[in-house]
């Protein structure tokens, strides 16, 4: 009943005029609004029942779109600040541009779309939702990712990435490609890494899945390196194809080098560490 | 304690609070330089500042412009700060003493009525030394500056470099950049910085840039090493005065690169060394033993902690250098513009994006490895290489 019902409803959505909401990010000085104004206008839109919010000139506001349910659809022109999409529980962003740090922290569900590079601490503590990312990451992303049943947060960067990727890791899919460049121009990157060392320590859960070959050094305790079978391949399909499709990067050149698999080689990498007597 | 139960019972900005000794804090940082020398109004760095400024919380900001005086280059410029007519009489007379006093002025200040406290006297002295400290004027500044912010009441010095100057203060940075007229200084290399103390006092001399000489820093993160630090600066003759962690920094590097003369990748490798581990898998045979030696010789200087640190130095061109910790726990991102002519450094991309479409894409130097840029030196590292890259290194005595 409930599913008919949606079904309806998205129809009837779908036939209407999308409902468009414009914001400045920018005061009548010129000068950046304050994140706290900003992000009321934004709420105040969602709950006037637009169905697309367009920021434009954002520079550096903070936690965007903070806790937002529903399934409006943020577009956001500039370069928000930190903590983007934090305790977000639905809508998509799509950000032509770059974002900073701690994108999608402790995300819900939802989606993000990055344009450009996302720094360090993307994804950090996410329990649902994906976010996809065009360009560069930094360090310490998809740290503490959790899942549970159907909620299972997915991270895709498609260029490289820096230290610490996927540490404490306890569910979800971490994904980097290491690609160079944008769309049908995106090359296989050579020289740069795909990843940094510390990779996963402690993972308890989830899966990483890295475009190439990653030292041993790199991997941190508790992480272990897997081949791909054809389950993998299944999971990644549909995940690349949705990367491919928001950047236009065509699905053979990512399939043209090996992937490496990072697991936790069990799910209780510290059982023995502090107390494990007692349990 | 938090900084913030300093607010308005300050009325002594230029004294340092009694009895605290806490460390630490998380705060905004911007850099600009132009590789041409072009000088530049302080707008842009303003700007850059402001834009972060959920990064601060109002109890101190600071400005450091290389490049300032270039018609009285070869003076040291000593820029300070006092409580009273007296402390800037006492300073004027141990100055007269101490140095060929060659002109002083009021710096300018402009009333700002949020400041909050009467603020300081702020003075300007351009100072030659004295015949004696011949081949040696650079230490000899120093052990003034030292007995200056030590040993006379009511006065600190900001600054005490040739051809540069630090504006700094207690209150937000735009506050600060409107105290000073900022906006009015022509510099080709700026750094600004805004505050946000955690646990270490909200004061004067407490606001970065923290400067010896030719060297200001400008520093977010905390330096949880700061004891060892301090006590290996000490051996050295160097005086921590300011209440805080950050001014460490500036002492570890003044000895590191002006009186060790340490090329600048060697000093910040020992500022922040990689890993043992990662050492020992490095394929360039040269840099491996290079960084064991360093680990090993420089092993006080490491800064445990996280930081993000941006430097500027004028031993020979200004030159900007900015790096994070060897974990990356303080953000920075760096980016040229569209000519190539300006480096940025940053906190946040948001404080390079908003100068203009002129800014190409930025990019995140790696933990631990520095972005070096200088008048006339060009873009010499983006922090993204090797550890050496590019460089033939020889052990004088293997």
């Amino acid at each position: 009943m409930v599913e008919v019902k949606e079904k309806v409803e998205a129809e009837v959505r779908a036939e209407a005029e999308p409902y468009v909401v414009e914001i400045s990010a920018l005061d009548e000085r010129g000068e950046p609004k304050p994140y706290k104004a900003l992000n009321e206008e934004v709420h105040r839109a969602a709950a006037a029942g637009c169905d697309v919010i367009r920021l434009r000139d954002v520079h550096g506001q903070r936690f965007l779109a903070a806790g937002m349910e529903g399934r409006v659809r943020l577009e956001v022109y500039g370069t928000p600040g930190n903590d983007l999409g934090i305790f977000m529980d639905g809508p998509t962003i799509e950000v032509f541009g770059s974002a900073q740090d701690q994108t999608g922290n402790t995300m819900n569900n939802g989606k993000i779309v990055v344009h450009g590079n996302a720094w360090d601490v993307t994804a950090f503590a996410a329990r649902g939702g994906k976010i996809f990312v065009r360009g560069d990451g930094g360090y310490r992303i998809g740290i503490h990712m959790k899942e549970f049943r159907r909620h299972r947060p997915v991270v895709v960067y498609g260029g490289c990435v820096r230290e610490f990727f996927g540490e404490y890791m306890a569910g979800g899919l971490l994904v980097a490609l290491g690609l160079d460049g944008r769309g049908n121009a995106a090359t296989h990157n050579a020289g740069r890494e795909v990843v940094g060392p510390g990779l996963a320590t402690g993972i308890h859960g989830g899966v990483i899945y890295l475009r190439g070959d990653v030292p041993d050094h790199y991997l941190g305790v508790g992480a272990v390196k897997r081949g791909l079978d054809e389950r993998d391949r299944k999971t990644l399909e549909p995940v690349l194809r949705e990367f491919g499709e928001y950047f236009d990067v065509p699905l053979e050149l990512i399939w043209e080098k090996p992937f490496t698999k990072v697991v936790p080689a069990s799910s209780r990498p510290y059982g023995a560490y502090y107390c494990g007597k007692l349990i | 304690m938090n900084g913030l139960s300093y607010r308005g019972t300050w009325d002594k900005p230029a004294t340092p609070p009694g009895r605290l000794e806490r460390i630490g804090e998380a705060c905004g940082i911007a850099a600009l330089v132009n590789l041409d020398g072009r000088p530049e109004s302080g707008a842009r760095i303003g700007k850059m500042i402001r834009t972060m400024v959920d990064r601060e919380n109002g109890l101190g900001a600071g400005y450091a412009a290389y490049g300032l005086f270039p018609e009285r280059a070869d003076l040291y410029c000593l820029q300070m700060l006092f409580d009273d007519r007296g402390a800037l009489e006492r300073a004027r007379e141990f100055l007269g003493k101490k140095f060929r006093l060659d002109a002083d002025e009021e710096i300018a200040t402009y009333p700002v009525a949020t400041l909050l406290g009467k603020p300081p006297i702020c003075w300007r002295f351009f100072v030659a030394p004295p015949k004696e400290a011949e081949g040696q004027e650079d230490d000899y500044v120093m052990a003034q500056v030292f007995r200056l912010n030590a040993e006379l009441a009511g006065a600190f010095v900001m600054s005490s470099g040739k051809d540069m100057a630090v504006f700094k203060g207690n209150g937000w940075s735009h506050e600060i950049f409107d105290f000073y007229g900022i906006g009015d200084y022509e510099a080709p290399l700026w750094l600004a910085h805004s505050r946000f103390p955690t646990n270490s006092p909200g004061w004067w001399g407490g606001a970065h840039p923290f400067n010896i000489l030719g060297l200001s820093i400008i520093h977010n993160g905390e330096i949880t090493s700061y004891g060892t630090n301090r006590r290996f600066v000490e051996m050295w003759g160097y005086r921590c005065t300011l209440l805080t962690d950050s001014e460490v920094i500036a002492y570890s590097l003044d000895l590191l690169l002006r009186q060790q003369r340490l090329p600048e990748l060697v000093a910040c490798a020992a500022l922040a060394p990689p890993y043992h581990f990662l050492i020992d898998e490095m394929e360039n045979g040269g840099a491996r033993e290079l960084l064991r030696e360093i680990r090993v010789n420089y092993r006080p200087a490491m800064l445990n902690g996280p930081f993000s640190v941006a430097v500027a130095t004028n031993y020979e061109a200004p030159t900007l250098l900015g790096m994070t910790d060897r974990k990356k726990l303080r953000p920075l991102v760096a980016a040229t513009s569209a000519d190539g002519n300006t480096v940025f450094l940053s906190s946040e991309e948001c404080a390079i994006a908003i100068l203009g479409e002129d800014a190409t894409e930025a990019w995140a130097p790696h933990a631990g490895k520095p972005v070096i840029a200088g008048v006339g030196r060009g873009l010499v590292r983006r922090g993204t290489e090797d550890y050496f890259e590019g460089l033939e290194i020889e052990f004088a005595n293997p």
